[in-house]
């Protein structure tokens, strides 16, 4: 049958793995989710046999773990410590190197390669995180030319959540459990009783190309639909966190002051770890590396943290020199500057930071603080 | 809040190559101070540089095995046959340049940011007030002032330094003195036997200046507590604070809004600053630590 974009078909287990196998045929690298070193991270599959079929990731905050389904779903898991920022934004990447000879220098440019790549079972919130990085690095007045050249050998097959960790708040984010832009194409997996299937929807004039390939496949039949759609609201319904976001951006902006920062400073270590796990910050450092002749030199970018204390540094001294500044920091670029700086919430609801603190500072709980503190502080209009 | 930004983006090759420096060759080195000196760069092999820039911005200048450091841009925006910085050791880079001589090269990206609002000023007194190094990013809008001094009124320049030592640009200053439609006035905080000049705050000459505060217009430069009472000081000479513009200093890394390091709450300085109306970041420069 002719397969139309936005129209939802239905795909057994066996097609799922057909559609991996057409992606390497398209020479796409095949990305997915595969259980390592004990956690959930994502590596190069050749087959589906390599997913994390039948197991999950449990979340608390400051705890992971990962634990046997009772079924054998293939992209039962959540999200892990590693999101597919990685694959754009290199943790580690050469911007150029220089030569110098008789005082004069030479620009070499960097040229690292991009690669052909599908991300397959990515969930919707690292979806949307994609789509926040989407919106510094290649929508604004200047384009980082590697993330450009990446995103564009990028197929994305993502799978909506039926399910949901403790940590995870992507309904508050509006990011998930459904995904509903930038995919090539969205897997739901049904599993009912011995009946497993994926409702898939086509997202894109690439994703009905690839969906093309696969031999007798139909529409989704209104069942599977009906299925697919109570399982979405119930993991909507099931939110392990919530935060409430109309005039969240105005209640951090209009208490930076607030006591509650000192508060949260008793706790907070300065590690970085939920800069480092969040799939959407993109602050970065240069490293510059010189031979020991002097004559080569390399420009090296990291990935770098609002959390340490260089981060602010400029002639005479730190400009966020208390952990409580730096934390303020973080979360208020979250949840309140990015909204002037890009127009979106620079968090997607994913919960990493919540998981891998080390302390277990949960970023909504301090939010809801705030909110009914200031809401507790407000004036009380008495009546005469 | 939304702060104001008077950026006008120039599109240049960086658009596409960001991180990718252009190299320029080194003219010549001029001392200012102990620590402060002015290098003038040019393209090699003397091709013509079609570099253009509007006062207060700055550049990223690169030195070759070091790093990377953000320096305003002190020359005549009017003339374009080589690109003027002027500089302080304050760090490893800045030091990295002073060792440098003349015929070796320096990377350049730029220029980056917003700029003092020349021409919301045409047919209005100006007001500069700067302070020690603050000088040099605002030059360009002196230089720019007086190339076209018939479309403003009064210019008033009001200079501070540590110590007569400590002043920069001190042969302009002086040719400028002789002018009869400038009006100078340069004081220093601590004296030496020489010096038979004020002695003071930047903003305790603020009530020096004759022009009509309401169709003035300040461009203020220099440490932000010394912003900050120049601020203060204006407004009691009559100015509001719309009128006043400042210079902000962060961490600017990239210079193009990508590398996070100079985010000021929704702001990056290096990208919508570092030129500011006061009255768009007043609240925040009461902010400890942003």
């Amino acid at each position: 049958m002719k397969i139309e974009k936005n129209k939802k078909y239905l795909l057994s287990k066996e097609n799922i793995s057909s559609l991996v196998q057409i992606l390497q045929k398209q020479k796409f690298k095949t990305i997915a989710p595969v259980v390592k070193d004990e956690t959930i991270l994502y590596d190069e599959i050749q087959s589906i046999d390599e997913l994390p079929i039948g197991m999950t990731d449990v979340h608390k905050a400051g705890s992971y773990s990962l634990k046997k389904r009772k079924d054998k779903a293939l992209f039962g898991y959540n999200v892990g410590p590693q999101s597919c920022k990685k694959f754009l934004f290199p943790p580690k990447l050469t911007l150029l190197q220089t030569k110098k000879i008789d005082g004069k220098v030479t620009v070499i440019k960097s040229s690292d390669p991009v690669e052909k790549l599908a991300l397959i079972g990515i969930k919707p919130c690292e979806l949307s995180a994609i789509l926040v990085q989407d919106k510094i690095f290649i929508e604004g007045d200047y384009v980082d030319s590697y993330y450009k050249q990446q995103r564009d050998n990028l197929f994305i097959v993502t799978t909506n959540c039926t399910e949901t960790a403790y940590s995870c708040f992507c309904d508050s984010m509006k990011t998930g459990p459904e995904a509903t832009k930038g995919f090539d194409l969205a897997v739901t997996e049904l599993i009912d009783g011995k009946n497993h299937r994926f409702v898939i929807k086509t997202g894109s004039a690439a994703g009905v190309k690839v969906l093309s390939n696969i031999e007798g496949i139909a529409l989704a039949p209104d069942d599977a639909l009906a299925l697919e759609e109570a399982k979405i609201s119930s993991a909507k319904n099931k939110m392990g966190r919530s935060i409430s976001t109309e005039n969240l951006k105005e209640l951090l902006l209009d208490n930076l002051n607030h006591p509650y920062w000192a508060e949260i400073q008793e706790r907070c270590v300065s590690c970085g770890n939920c800069t480092m796990v969040c799939p959407t910050c993109f602050c970065s450092d240069i490293l510059d590396e010189t031979s020991l002749s002097g004559e080569d030199s390399k420009r090296t970018r990291l990935w770098d943290s609002c959390f340490s204390k260089d981060y602010s540094y400029i002639h005479g001294g730190v400009v966020r020199a208390s952990i409580k500044s730096r934390y303020r920091q973080w979360l208020t670029h979250k949840f309140a500057s990015w909204v002037d700086q890009f127009d979106t919430f620079g968090c997607v609801g994913c919960g990493r930071c919540i998981v891998w603190c080390p302390v277990g500072i949960d970023v909504t709980e301090e939010i809801n603080a705030i909110e009914q503190d200031v809401e507790k502080m407000k004036p009380v209009e008495v009546e005469a | 809040m939304m702060l104001q930004s008077n950026n006008t983006a120039i599109k240049t090759e960086l658009t596409n190559e960001p991180f990718v420096p252009v190299m320029y060759e080194i003219k010549r080195i001029q001392r200012e101070t102990e620590d402060t000196f002015t290098i003038d760069l040019i393209l090699p092999d003397k091709k013509k540089t079609n570099f253009r820039f509007k006062p207060g911005q700055f550049n990223s200048m690169f030195v070759h095995g070091c790093g990377e450091v953000p320096i305003s841009i002190s020359g005549n925006p009017i003339k374009n046959e080589k690109i003027v910085h002027t500089i302080r050791v304050v760090g490893t880079v800045t030091r990295a340049i002073r060792r440098l001589k003349v015929g070796e090269y320096i990377g350049i990206r730029g220029p980056f940011g917003s700029h003092w609002p020349v021409e919301k000023a045409v047919d209005k007194n100006v007001i500069i007030i700067a302070g020690g190094i603050g000088l040099a990013p605002i030059r360009p809008a002196v230089y720019h002032i007086l190339e076209h001094r018939e479309k403003y009124k009064d210019l008033s320049i009001l200079y501070g330094a540590r110590t007569p030592d400590d002043i920069i640009f001190k042969k302009e200053l002086e040719s400028i003195r002789g002018r009869f439609d400038i009006d100078l006035h340069v004081t220093v905080d601590r004296a030496d036997n020489k010096w038979m000049g004020n002695v003071g705050v930047v903003p305790t000459l603020a009530k020096r200046i004759t022009s009509d505060p309401s169709n003035s217009i300040a461009f203020v430069c220099g440490p932000e507590i010394m912003m900050r009472y120049s601020a203060v000081a204006l407004q009691q000479y009559g100015m509001s604070l719309q009128d006043i513009y400042i210079s902000l200093e962060r961490n600017m890394k990239c210079g193009i809004g990508l590398c996070g390091h100079c985010q000021y709450t929704g702001k990056f300085i290096c990208k919508d600053g570092p030129v500011y109306s006061y009255e768009t970041v007043k609240d925040l420069l009461k902010t400890r630590e942003i």
